[in-house]
């Protein structure tokens, strides 16, 4: 089913990847089957080479990131796209260029594709309305990821099988996590129940309303789950005093082999990275081979990018 | 002892010498100040009322007079705004004393008061003297503000009350700021009642409003748009009504939003304090659902509320609690609104939309058209101490002439307003102004009407 031009427009009818809130079950489906093929790819394969040639990539990335703009970098390179990498510290915006003015003049520079990262949600979006080509949200703010729930669905398949039916444990910064509103949507569409584990001060007001149980306690939340995903406690991120120390954090919302035992004997291990060891998460537990899919989710995460490049630029004319 | 009366607020510039008296016959005199409401005519001289009701006829009107069949249209005292921004001096890119007076007179609104919040900051008396001045050059509708409370609006040292009273401020507020000191607040209300001054709080608990864009919950989870809480509204009232207690100030909140809002200060009413409050239309007809994917149009300080507090706004009008509708007229250029929700300006405009959407709850049925009419006439005016807002002998000749059934919807790419930012653009409506009056001058028709 690789870059099959008959599956045009029925496959993935959006222009835009902004979320996974707006996607139905079976478009989830359909991208993670694509991303399961891809994975099973070697990667220098010919066909995937040529699904994206002539096409122009464009990363444009107002919030640093390391391993999200490389894997859509590497994922554009293994279809063969040009892609060009824009960071903020050396576009213009610091100029004070506003946001729309830098999106209008990078679009007309003709993108096929623009992945884009901003540190206001629903940036993303009133970006994608200003541009002629196709816009994959690489995260906003604190609203969604969608990429990295697709990948951490993905690899939850690959190793369990199936979503449906999974008990699943986010844990941490709920509050300002993009990666847990997406897994959210992503995960309770799929037919799995989800926990949020976190001191209430991390969690936003009427989490429950998404769908998804509550815990404070870490020991109640984490008994009998399947998955057990770890979010970064994202200090940068802290305008204020939401946890008093990094000690008190990790002795009751740190994944350490004691908590852990509270779950299914075999229970998987996630984290989006990068990981705060020994704040969120004790380090054996996060090299525990066994049990962790940390580095999995990365590999995942290049074969998901191909995935979502595929399927957004079947809808694109031109270059066919 | 007695703190000395509040001296007159704006000398009344005298009328120009009318070269006709003016005779507007067979309308629907709709006042809300006497609660009347019959058909009948007004004869204008020099820019005052000098009769009105049945007798006023064709047969009894002097053969000079400029005569105008009503044909049974509303005449209702012009509007009273108590609450806008023109942004002159200092954004005039935004709007200015000219295009919001055009806006206003063609939204059917004859006096308003602007807030300080210019660039520079109206805190002293030459600031008030240069609205008065602006207002007088443009001469389309009466144009008032208010004074700063404190310098710079920076919350803490007091502007020259008395002098800034005497130079024409109708009150005082820092406008989009809370006084956040409690201390400078309780020194404010103080100071301010030695004048009888008014003092006007924007409610919001700052430290809970800070770095928040919109109202907490379920919306502003899902969005991931940091939320403020609904109780930092009535936290910051409860908090001042302890001062108002104390001092016996005239204090006024600015666009209250929340239930509890308008039950803390119904019983701070019952129990006698010198306490008003307003509400914006946005409060009472829209919630937070507006903001949809991100639309900073719906993005107001403080933010659109879920129903539940949206209903009782609306309910809090009805039973009269709520005294006054203001506009809260925010004009903002597509480049303070076409950025990422949480950088957006907050504000809406409401000059031209201020009287069809206050008249929502009427053609409900939910107020009387006297009761609703009164939240933007005679009950700001009696607030502010200002003679006019009503229909009556010798009262300043402000109107409007209204078809208060007509249907339309509203265009805001046809708004006299500089920006455009409002919320409404293409909701039906009812209530159409068909010519408003200042003085007696027209300073709005309607074109292709014959009324």
């Amino acid at each position: 089913m690789i870059g099959s031009p008959s599956a045009a427009n029925a496959f993935f009818p959006h222009r835009h990847l902004l979320g996974i809130e707006a996607l139905s079950a079976a478009e989830i489906e359909r991208l993670l089957d694509l991303a399961d093929s891809y994975a099973n790819l070697p990667k220098d394969d010919e066909r995937a080479r040529k699904l994206l040639r002539g096409r122009t990539v464009m990363n444009l990335f107002f919030e640093t990131s390391t391993r999200t703009s490389t894997s859509f970098e590497l994922a554009a390179k293994r279809l063969g796209a040009d892609v060009i990498a824009m960071s903020v510290g050396t576009s213009s915006i610091k100029k004070g260029e506003t946001l729309l003015d830098t999106a209008m003049t990078l679009n007309a520079m003709k993108p096929d594709v623009m992945v884009v990262r901003h540190n206001e949600s629903g940036a993303v979006n009133l970006l994608s309305q200003k541009v002629d080509g196709s816009v994959i949200n690489a995260g906003d703010g604190r609203h969604e990821h969608p990429t990295q729930a697709l990948l951490d669905a993905l690899t939850i398949r690959r190793r369990l099988g199936k979503l449906s039916g999974l008990l699943v444990a986010i844990c941490g910064d709920i509050l300002h996590s993009r990666v847990a509103r997406s897994n959210i949507h992503l995960l309770t569409k799929m037919g799995a129940r989800v926990r949020v584990i976190a001191p209430l001060t991390l969690l936003p007001s009427n989490i429950d309303r998404m769908g998804v149980e509550v815990f404070t306690d870490m020991k109640k939340g984490l008994k009998d789950v399947d998955i057990v995903m770890m979010l970064r406690l994202q200090l940068e991120r802290m305008q204020g005093a939401y946890v008093p120390s990094t000690r008190e954090y990790f002795r009751f919302y740190g994944l350490d082999y004691a908590k852990l035992a509270l779950a299914k004997p075999d229970a998987l291990i996630m984290h989006p990275g990068p990981m705060n060891r020994g704040v969120e998460i004790d380090s054996e537990v996060a090299d525990d081979i066994n049990r962790s899919v940390i580095r999995e989710q990365v590999e995942m995460g290049v074969a998901v990018r191909m995935a979502c490049l595929d399927a957004l630029t079947r809808n694109l004319t031109g270059n066919q | 002892m007695t703190p000395p009366p509040l001296p007159p607020h704006q000398t009344p510039r005298p009328p120009k010498k009318q070269d006709r008296p003016l005779a507007l016959l067979n309308a629907r005199l709709v006042d809300p100040a006497s609660n009347r409401d019959e058909t009948g005519g007004i004869l204008v001289e020099n820019g005052v009322i000098v009769a009105m009701g049945a007798q006023v006829t064709r047969a009894n009107v002097s053969q000079d007079a400029e005569v105008q069949d009503c044909l049974g249209r509303v005449l209702a005292p012009g509007l009273i705004d108590m609450r806008v921004q023109l942004r002159e001096p200092g954004e005039e890119h935004k709007e200015t004393i000219e295009t919001g007076s055009l806006a206003a007179a063609a939204g059917g609104v004859t006096s308003m008061v602007c807030l300080p919040n210019t660039d520079p900051v109206l805190d002293d008396v030459a600031g008030i003297e240069f609205i008065a001045r602006r207002a007088r050059e443009v001469r389309r509708v009466k144009i008032y503000c208010y004074g700063a409370l404190t310098q710079g609006l920076e919350g803490k040292d007091l502007v020259e009350m008395g002098l800034l009273a005497d130079s024409g401020a109708l009150g005082f507020t820092d406008g989009l700021n809370a006084v956040r000191d409690v201390q400078v607040m309780r020194r404010a209300l103080t100071y301010a009642r030695s004048f009888d001054a008014l003092v006007i709080q924007h409610p919001e608990e700052s430290g809970l409003a800070a770095g928040g864009a919109m109202n907490n919950g379920e919306l502003s989870t899902r969005l991931g748009i940091p939320g403020i809480p609904a109780y930092a509204e009535v936290m910051m009232i409860e908090r001042d009504l302890h001062l108002v207690r104390a001092s016996g100030a005239r204090y006024h909140v600015a666009h209250v939003s929340t239930g509890a809002a308008v039950e803390a200060i119904r019983k701070a009413k019952q129990e006698g304090l010198r306490v008003t409050c307003d509400t914006a239309p946005p409060y009472f007809s829209l919630n937070e659902n507006e903001i949809g994917d991100y639309r900073t149009f719906a993005k107001l300080s403080p933010p659109l509320r879920g129903e539940a507090d949206r209903r009782a706004i609306a309910a809090g009008l009805a039973d009269g609690v709520i005294d006054c509708i203001a506009s809260d007229h925010a004009p903002h250029d597509v480049e303070s609104k076409r950025v990422p929700f949480a950088q957006a300006e907050a504000g809406v405009i409401g000059l031209e939309t201020l009287l069809p959407i206050v008249l929502e709850p009427y053609h409900k049925g939910a107020m009387s058209l006297l009761a609703t009419l009164r939240c933007i006439t005679s009950r700001p005016a009696d607030v502010l101490g200002l003679p006019q807002g009503r229909l009556a002998k010798g009262v300043p000749a402000d109107m409007v002439l209204l078809d208060i059934d007509r249907a339309y919807r509203i265009d805001v790419s046809k708004f006299r307003s500089k920006s455009k930012n409002s919320p409404y653009d293409g909701r039906p409506v009812q209530g159409l102004v068909l010519r408003t009056f200042v003085d007696g001058r027209t300073v709005f028709a309607l074109e292709g009407e014959r009324a």
